[in-house]
């Protein structure tokens, strides 16, 4: 026990008349963000996903590894059962791996997101007067640098193994650049998936349900006229198919069909959608 | 000039399931002071202060910050407020500049005012040296402090700490009071969540007391002591003494009856001014009663809610109360501050 005096209790403090007039500060007040402010904090917030990556390399892994293993798993697994051999099998592939890849980097979209929102630092984004889109758009908009890098090593690692697009350059370059929005827009409804699981764990659970049936109900690794009818019919309106096939006109042909416009409306309707969903998604959980 | 409350709130109620964690709480905050919401773990003190910052919804009842409804108009409550909570709510992979630069951009600060504004707010908080490090390497205290730098970049005249000192040292504590009180003079009004009355004692103008989600007390820090006594003198008798005549002493002296243990001859006395000690001292010497150990303890907060509510805050209605506990030994960080000032 120690042996203690206590001291009287301090004198309350004399207060000068406060300096900050709270009326005025009232009258500034905004009811709500405007288009200006929405687009700095979603920038700001982009800046910060960026600097977190470059800080957590690790993020890329499955951006940078996915494509390499899976191009040459299928390729050499694959390639002569379905198209006689590797070499006429890549062509096939390597744009069905593109979107293969692009999905799966949405799904890290909405974990990170549900991992970023348990953290304090949210509590904070939701204390500031900003606007509620920018939390959710700026990390995506620094995942466009993930899905070119995804995108671009799968070209890079069909080239490797001797796939030589016929559309040249610049039918690549479109195919990259198709890509890239495409993910962006359907990384959408996994950032909704993100805002409304209670956990990283289960966005993921859910995504990877949502993400195994796309992707191989689909004419993203094999010719689609050799499943059952029913299937067939489900992969042609399949999304993922309308990126693929877009995708293969443009590198392996060069020419920009129709397939890319329903690629692209498939996409807009994803962001019509699941925007607006996933905004107040993130309201909700104040 | 106003005179207009920072915070106004009738009947404000939370649920969560079958639990209300605010029970009807009214509330109101005048600007220019420090408001202590002082309460146990669990009590419903941070739902509530989350209920004021926008952070939760408001299930019943209503709050106004400086005139403006929470529930109707959180946009506009969010520009007028700051808030910094329990846990530091800073980026944890950005460094200190970074962080406060961001939280700048955020609010509508031009890249060169938001960087100007958090280097003058990283000196001021003693971060300066700090400012290109990673939080993760951070220590408790300079997260607080970088947190409660972040709530202040655009000066919003009221600001909200949820527990501002929980789990910091004796001496970082009293830097971040030294802190608290530069806010309010330069024109701030306060709003605080703590657990130790001691804190609210050195802080607060005005205390609110929470139990269970509802308010059981309100008044100056001074005023909420008085209900238990100032402070406590606690006699430990040398093995032997004479109990009887030692409590007839204290009697005679302060006309009041100790508290005794007479299992381990303990005396706990109740005192209105602390100066009484050396009187009970004397007069136990007088009459030849040997002590083994002497102390004097402030209230602690466990002590105020058994006056106020009945039951300790261990929740749960039979909860060791005063009587049966030492005070100062239950409440780990009171006892840290006696012994501080014992220095």
């Amino acid at each position: 026990m120690n042996t203690v005096l206590a001291e009287p209790t301090a004198a309350r403090r004399p207060r000068s008349a406060p300096a900050t007039d709270p009326a005025a500060a009232v009258a500034r007040t905004r009811a709500r963000p405007g288009v200006g402010g929405t687009l700095t904090q979603t920038f700001a917030m982009a800046w910060r996903a960026l600097k977190k990556m470059r800080r957590n390399p690790e993020q890329f892994f499955d951006v940078a590894l996915q494509p390499l293993l899976f191009t040459a798993m299928f390729a050499y697994v694959f390639g002569g059962a379905i198209s006689g051999d590797v070499h006429s099998y890549l062509p096939l592939l390597i744009p069905g791996i593109v979107a293969q890849t692009v999905l799966t980097t949405c799904m890290a979209t909405g974990t990170q997101l549900r991992e970023d929102m348990d953290k304090g630092v949210f509590d904070r984004f939701r204390s500031l007067p900003m606007s509620r889109i920018a939390p959710l758009a700026g990390p995506m908009i620094a995942d466009l640098v993930r899905y070119l890098i995804g995108a671009s090593l799968t070209y890079l690692m069909g080239l490797i193994l001797g796939y030589r697009p016929g559309g040249g350059v610049l039918g690549v370059l479109g195919a990259i650049l198709l890509a890239v929005l495409t993910g962006w827009a359907i990384a959408w409804a996994f950032t909704w998936i993100g805002t409304v699981a209670r956990s990283a764990r289960g966005v993921q659970g859910i995504s990877m349900m949502i993400l195994f049936p796309l992707t191989f109900l689909s004419n993203a690794f094999v010719p689609s006229r050799t499943m059952p009818g029913w299937l067939e019919t489900f992969t042609k309106v399949n999304p993922v198919s309308h990126l693929v096939s877009a995708s293969r006109d443009l590198a392996n042909n060069g020419v920009l069909t129709g397939q890319v416009g329903w690629t692209l409306l498939t996409g807009l309707a994803v962001v019509v959608i699941f925007m607006p969903l996933s905004v107040a998604s993130y309201k909700r959980h104040l | 000039m106003t005179t207009m409350p920072a915070v106004q709130a009738g009947g404000l109620v939370k649920r969560f399931g079958d639990v209300r964690a605010v029970d009807q709480i009214d509330l109101e905050v005048r600007h220019g002071e420090i408001f202590g919401v002082l309460g146990p773990n669990g009590a419903g003190k941070t739902t509530m202060l989350k209920m004021l910052a926008t952070l939760l919804s408001i299930d019943g009842g209503r709050a106004e910050i400086f005139g403006v409804d929470v529930a109707a108009e959180p946009h506009r409550v969010r520009q007028l407020i700051g808030v910094t909570g329990q846990y530091a709510s800073v980026d944890e992979d950005l460094t200190a500049a970074e962080n406060l630069w961001l939280f700048g951009r955020l609010q509508g600060l031009r890249s060169a005012d938001a960087r100007a504004t958090a280097r003058r707010l990283l000196e001021q908080f003693g971060l300066g040296e700090a400012a290109e490090r990673r939080i993760s390497a951070f220590s408790g205290g300079m997260r607080r402090r970088l947190d409660l730098a972040a709530s202040l970049i655009t000066r919003p005249p009221l600001i909200f700490l949820d527990e501002p000192t929980t789990g910091l040292d004796p001496r970082t504590r009293g830097q971040m009071w030294d802190t608290i009180r530069e806010l309010v003079d330069d024109g701030c009004t306060v709003l605080l969540t703590t657990q130790y009355l001691d804190e609210a004692d050195q802080l607060a103008d005005r205390v609110c007391v929470i139990d269970h989600g509802r308010k059981v007390a309100e008044g100056t820090p001074d005023e909420l002591k008085t209900q238990v006594g100032d402070s406590t003198l606690q006699l430990q008798l040398a093995p032997g003494a004479d109990q009887a005549l030692a409590r007839a002493v204290v009697r005679r002296v302060l006309g009041e009856e100790p508290v005794t243990t007479p299992e381990s001859g303990r005396l706990n006395v109740p005192l209105d001014v602390a100066d009484r000690a050396a009187d009970v001292l004397i007069a136990l010497r007088e009459a030849a009663v040997a002590i083994a150990s002497v102390s004097v303890a402030k209230p602690t907060l466990d002590e105020v809610f058994f006056a106020l509510t009945g039951h300790g805050t261990a929740a749960g209605p039979d909860a060791g109360g005063p009587a049966g506990t030492v005070p100062g030994q239950d409440t780990p960080s009171l006892d840290d501050t006696t012994t501080e000032r014992a220095r």
